[in-house]
């Protein structure tokens, strides 16, 4: 993608690399929220470092509530570094985030979907 | 740092992740545009075998094998793999006596440039915990048995240093070309909890 800074262009093969393991995301929402967080830092709205420090005290403080480690789920760690970061610099508040998902969940039944990779909404001809 | 106490375990992470980012889009925060291309690449482009590629090198040409263990970062870089999470990359170096395993014991530090992303495991409490007070144990669990005079030396990333394990080539490959070696290299060889097996 011509839009991609010059330090991610990066040789890509052709094999697809879960090939070589598996796939990366369990859910297209760990995906999107992968892409949104890298997409923030390549607009330096924060540093990788910021966030990753964020990350850290996300899982270590998760590991010091559940210390059987049951249940773990690396993305939503994820998420909470993320809103936490977002809110604390003022980008996002958390009570914004708050209220778009209940205006999301209030959506009619059947358009409660990611909006990606979808197949057509209309078809029309053979 | 300030507390998100609604944020933890919340039932539906794919809506909490739904809303974020269509209140990113909508404040021009983000491209969706980027967004899709960033995910496209770590998904299809950026994976493992790029660190196979490197190995592959490391077996067959030596003097590319010293650059690496040199400066891990700038070898890699000679085959246009670099990137976030790819800034100090370190090669461990395998041998008959020393087994070198990789784990992040804070997190998830990983040399996305040459492995891609880490998978499950990786990311996994218990892999992070055990790896380093018994690592013995753990390889053998996944399938590594190590003989006891082998010496198990376990690295901790950082967000300083990444690494990467240089696995020892196995026998009767010395007729393969650098790409079928490179057929060969695994993920979980790079990361230290396999071998590279003969074909």
């Amino acid at each position: 993608m011509s839009e991609l800074p010059v330090e991610l262009a990066i040789i890509g093969p052709a094999a697809p690399p879960r090939s070589n393991g598996e796939m990366v995301f369990d859910a297209p929402w760990e995906s999107r929220l992968f892409g949104v967080t890298l997409a923030l830092v390549e607009a330096e709205r924060f540093a990788w470092s910021e966030f990753q420090q964020r990350l850290i005290a996300a899982v270590r403080r998760w590991e010091t509530e559940h210390p059987e480690g049951e249940g773990y789920r690396y993305y939503e760690r994820w998420a909470e570094a993320l809103e936490s970061l977002l809110d604390d610099l003022g980008i996002v508040a958390v009570e914004t985030t708050d209220a778009r998902v209940l205006a999301l969940a209030a959506r009619p039944a059947g358009h409660d979907h990611a909006g990606h990779g979808a197949g057509p909404v209309a078809h029309d001809g053979p | 740092m300030t507390a998100v106490p609604r944020t933890h375990d919340h039932p539906d992470a794919a809506l909490r992740a739904e809303a974020l980012e269509s209140l990113l889009l909508e404040r021009g925060l983000i491209d969706p545009n980027v967004v899709d291309g960033l995910i496209s690449r770590y998904e299809n482009d950026v994976g493992p075998m790029n660190g196979a590629r490197v190995i592959a090198k490391a077996w067959t040409d030596a003097d590319y094998r010293r650059r690496l263990l040199d400066d891990g970062t700038v070898a890699i870089g000679e085959l246009g793999y670099s990137g976030p999470q790819g800034e100090h990359i370190e090669v461990l170096e395998n041998s008959d006596k020393v087994h070198n395993v990789v784990v992040c014991t804070l997190c998830s530090c990983y040399p996305w440039p040459v492995l891609g992303l880490p998978p499950s495991w990786y990311k996994d409490p218990a892999y992070r915990a055990r790896i380093v007070r018994e690592p013995r144990r753990v390889l053998a669990e996944m399938g590594l048995a190590l003989d006891d005079d082998v010496e198990i030396r376990v690295w901790d990333s950082s967000s300083e240093v990444r690494y990467l394990v240089l696995p020892e080539r196995p026998e009767g490959t010395s007729d393969l070309s650098e790409e079928a070696l490179a057929a060969l290299v695994t993920r979980d060889a790079m990361v230290g909890v396999a071998r590279v097996t003969s074909p």
